[in-house]
């Protein structure tokens, strides 16, 4: 039971499985940009073998009342299936892929190339003077990274946000 | 019989989309369409006219063809069907559609559109409907293939009446509509996402009863969702109040799902809700919310809303729950549903009533309905506003005619909820969440449609009434009788309130300056006009008008400097009421807080 007086604010990741058809991601972000919810991030993809199922990653934050709200106002979107609240419902794993551009020469290049190395983020594309990084991994160890890159050069970056699954057994599915 | 010559031969048959449209619409069971014609509906225009089975009420600005859909709907109980065109017809339609989204009224609203391969052209009478629409509906659709649309058209429907009601636009390019298809009937499966829940939890239900069982200061708060739940649902809540003994009490939006002259009904409640009803919910240890949402009209201060009580909410929106007000006990259904079984447990449960702390509270109850706070001082000739609501109440009653009331917005409305009885569900058509001045006209419009016997009053202020003015056409056109019944203060009255409470008296703006001569301009919408300028005059204008079967406006000169009390001001908690103008003397209760507030 959600507690009115408790003003702490907690991450959630929310999974969304949705009708894949025109306007839904508008309806999903229209509800939050209406209701004044914040995102942090939405990934979305089709994910069912002919393609009428669509997948909404949202991680977002508020007081527990407020994703207890958010989760209650997608559900009764017309054209979404399921809502799951992955944060709250046990183990999940939580993967953001990046591409990240980092221009410079001599002793900057070398250490974006070691700080890669260590950070497994493989190299997918190089000039003389330039790496693009590509990274996997939680939107934690990517922001680490990029923070990283900050002084030695970086230029770019392109992050799809995060997405997320239960481990386990357990699965979102129609 | 050979195969070509079986009867379902006619639904493989290729029709006009035009045709496909009607077609559905008719196995829906529509009856009526409220609309305005336009280039980009024209199929549909020519279809309907090559057919009897649904008639078309023309209305004159499309925003009235929603609003009188929706007194149709709340008159009914049916889905209101409305027809605009495409672009202004659609935008004109936008602020029915929100208040149909805010007080949960079933609406399917047909829009016409360019031709899909002119969308995004910025063509002629283009506009981004399903854009614009898409948070002032529950649902919204642009059908782009021919293949699509019967199925659309249905899914509209249910979608439209499943679960919290709510209004549904269908875009319909104009090439879909003149192209050829096939018809199909309603899909005989569940619809592949939405589902709402309508059967309450018996382990929550058993919570609840044992809780109002055990309660010695239990209170009833009904709203809106009981009536949306078909008249049933009003018997069975009246059913299960008495059986309990409970105190009762109403929204704006559920006036009528308890009889007003039931004594265990305590009026309506919330701002200008009596004294009883909001000092009942604000001292009793157990409420009972079935179908209303804590609006802030209701609650007043959160953080001072019926502290003490342990609160149980029955909604068949999960979102409703939660919302602005914990509750212990979260039910989500049907209003019928849950009442059904909460009466079944209730009879079936061992524990008994604390009947000796019902009694206790109920004399608490009466000494609050000992201050009479909605009397009133009825003296010289000018007419004071409840005693003209009062005098229409009780000189309708006596006709014993069916009798529907819809109302504008401002004090008046607030008038019409104290002082008019209300003793069954679909008879009180308001706007409640959105608080759409122009509303009532073009609603009692659509009641009157749905009911060509009954006796169908909009009660208006002379600012709400020339919002939608223009449809005394369509009342003409029609022959409908619809009474219009002006409080005429001079003032947009509410407005003016809140200037002399929470703005020093300075009266910005809300003078209702220029007013037409409304008899004159009865008589130009071939109506009849009346004017009660005094006292002695109001009986016989109302005798008057009651008796005429034809549109007629009457204009009663009321109290311009009249407020409406009880009032909670904003930002102010239940037992910080203002019963009356001496009241008000330096701001008493209004926080600067409160005047943030709307």
């Amino acid at each position: 039971m959600p507690d009115p007086n408790d003003m702490s604010q907690r991450a959630a990741t929310i999974a969304v499985l949705v009708e894949n058809e025109a306007g839904v991601l508008a309806r999903v972000i229209g509800l939050f940009s209406g209701r004044g919810y914040n995102i942090d991030s939405l990934t979305v993809a089709p994910v069912d073998a002919e393609g009428r199922l669509s997948r909404i990653t949202i991680v977002t934050s508020g007081t527990e009342m407020v994703i207890e709200q958010i989760k209650a106002q997608l559900d009764r979107l017309v054209p979404v299936h399921k809502v799951a609240d992955l944060t709250l419902e046990g183990p999940h794993l939580n993967r953001e892929l990046a591409l990240i551009k980092v221009v410079g020469t001599g002793s900057a290049r070398q250490e974006a190339l070691r700080l890669a190395d260590a950070f497994r983020a493989r190299v997918v594309d190089a000039t003389i003077e330039s790496f693009v990084f590509e990274m996997t991994g939680s939107s934690e160890k990517l922001d680490a990274f990029i923070n990283l890159m900050r002084p030695i050069g970086l230029v770019e970056v392109s992050r799809t946000g995060a997405v997320a699954i239960a481990r386990g057994t357990a699965s979102l599915s129609v | 019989m050979s195969a070509a010559n079986l009867p379902a031969a006619s639904d493989t048959q290729s029709m006009t989309g035009a045709e496909i449209v009607l077609r559905a619409l008719k196995e829906q069971g529509v009856e009526v369409i409220f609309g305005y014609p336009g280039g980009a509906v024209l199929p549909i225009y020519d279809a309907i006219f090559q057919q009897n089975a649904i008639r078309h009420i023309l209305v004159r600005h499309e925003q009235a063809a929603v609003h009188a859909a929706e007194g149709y709907a709340r008159s009914t109980g049916k889905v209101g069907c409305v027809l605009v065109t495409s672009g202004p017809g659609a935008t004109n339609a936008v602020t029915g559609l929100v208040d149909a989204l805010m007080d949960s009224i079933p609406i399917v609203c047909l829009t016409g559109q360019v031709p899909t391969h002119l969308i995004g052209n910025d063509a002629f009478q283009e506009a981004d409907t399903t854009g614009i629409t898409r948070p002032a509906t529950k649902h919204n659709y642009l059908v782009k293939r021919m293949e699509d649309l019967a199925r659309t058209v249905h899914d509209a429907f249910y979608v439209a009446r499943s679960g919290r009601p709510g209004p549904v636009v269908i875009d319909l390019p104009k090439d879909i509509l003149i192209g050829k298809g096939q018809y199909s009937p309603p899909p005989t499966q569940e619809h592949r996402s939405y589902r709402p829940q309508t059967e309450p939890d018996m382990g929550q239900i058993r919570k609840a009863v044992r809780l109002l069982k055990e309660a010695k200061r239990p209170v009833v708060y009904s709203g809106g969702g009981v009536i949306n739940a078909g008249p049933e649902a009003s018997e069975l809540l009246a059913k299960f109040v008495r059986m309990a003994g409970l105190p009762c009490t109403n929204t704006l939006m559920g006036l009528g799902a308890f009889p007003a002259s039931d004594p265990q009904f305590l009026g309506m409640l919330g701002m200008h809700g009596t004294y009883e009803a909001n000092l009942a919910m604000h001292g009793c240890d157990v409420m009972f919310n079935i179908g209303a949402r804590f609006d802030d009209r209701v609650t007043g201060r959160l953080n001072a809303f019926a502290p003490d009580a342990v609160k149980i909410h029955a909604d068949i929106d999960p979102s409703s729950i939660n919302k602005n007000v914990k509750v212990e006990v979260p039910v989500v259904g049907d209003a019928a549903s849950v009442l059904r079984a909460m009466i079944a447990v209730w009879e079936a449960d061992e524990a008994r009533q604390d009947r000796e702390a019902l009694a206790a509270w109920w004399r608490q109850i009466d000494e609050w309905r000992g201050t009479n706070c909605l009397r009133y001082v009825q003296e010289g000739s000018l007419i004071k506003p409840q005693h003209a609501v009062k005098r229409l109440y009780e000189l309708t009653r006596e006709t014993g005619r069916d009798t529907f009331i819809t109302t504008e917005v401002g004090q008046h409305q607030m008038w019409a909820a104290q002082y008019f009885g209300f003793e069954k569900p679909n008879r009180w058509m308001t706007s409640g969440g959105l608080g759409t001045m122009g509303y009532g006209l073009p609603a009692a419009m659509g009641v009157q449609v749905a009911h060509p016997d009954a006796l169908v009053i909009d009660i208006a202020g002379e600012a709400s009434i020339l919002m939608n003015i223009q449809e005394m056409a369509t009342l003409a056109q029609y022959r409908l009788p619809v009474k219009v019944f002006i409080l005429n203060n001079q003032y947009m009255g509410m407005v003016r309130q809140w200037q002399e409470l929470l703005h020093g008296g300075r009266y910005s703006e809300s003078y209702s300056e220029a007013l037409p001569d409304f008899v004159k301009l009865a008589e130009s919408f071939h109506g009849v006009g009346m004017r009660a300028e005094g006292i002695d005059d109001l009986d016989r204008v109302i005798r008057e008008m009651i008796a005429i079967d034809r549109p007629v406006i009457v204009d009663v000169a009321v109290d311009p400097k009249e407020n409406v009390f009880p009032m909670i001001p904003s930002g102010a908690a239940h037992n910080e009421m203002l019963l009356a103008s001496g009241q008000i003397s330096g701001g008493a209760g209004v926080t600067d807080e409160g005047t943030a507030l709307v």
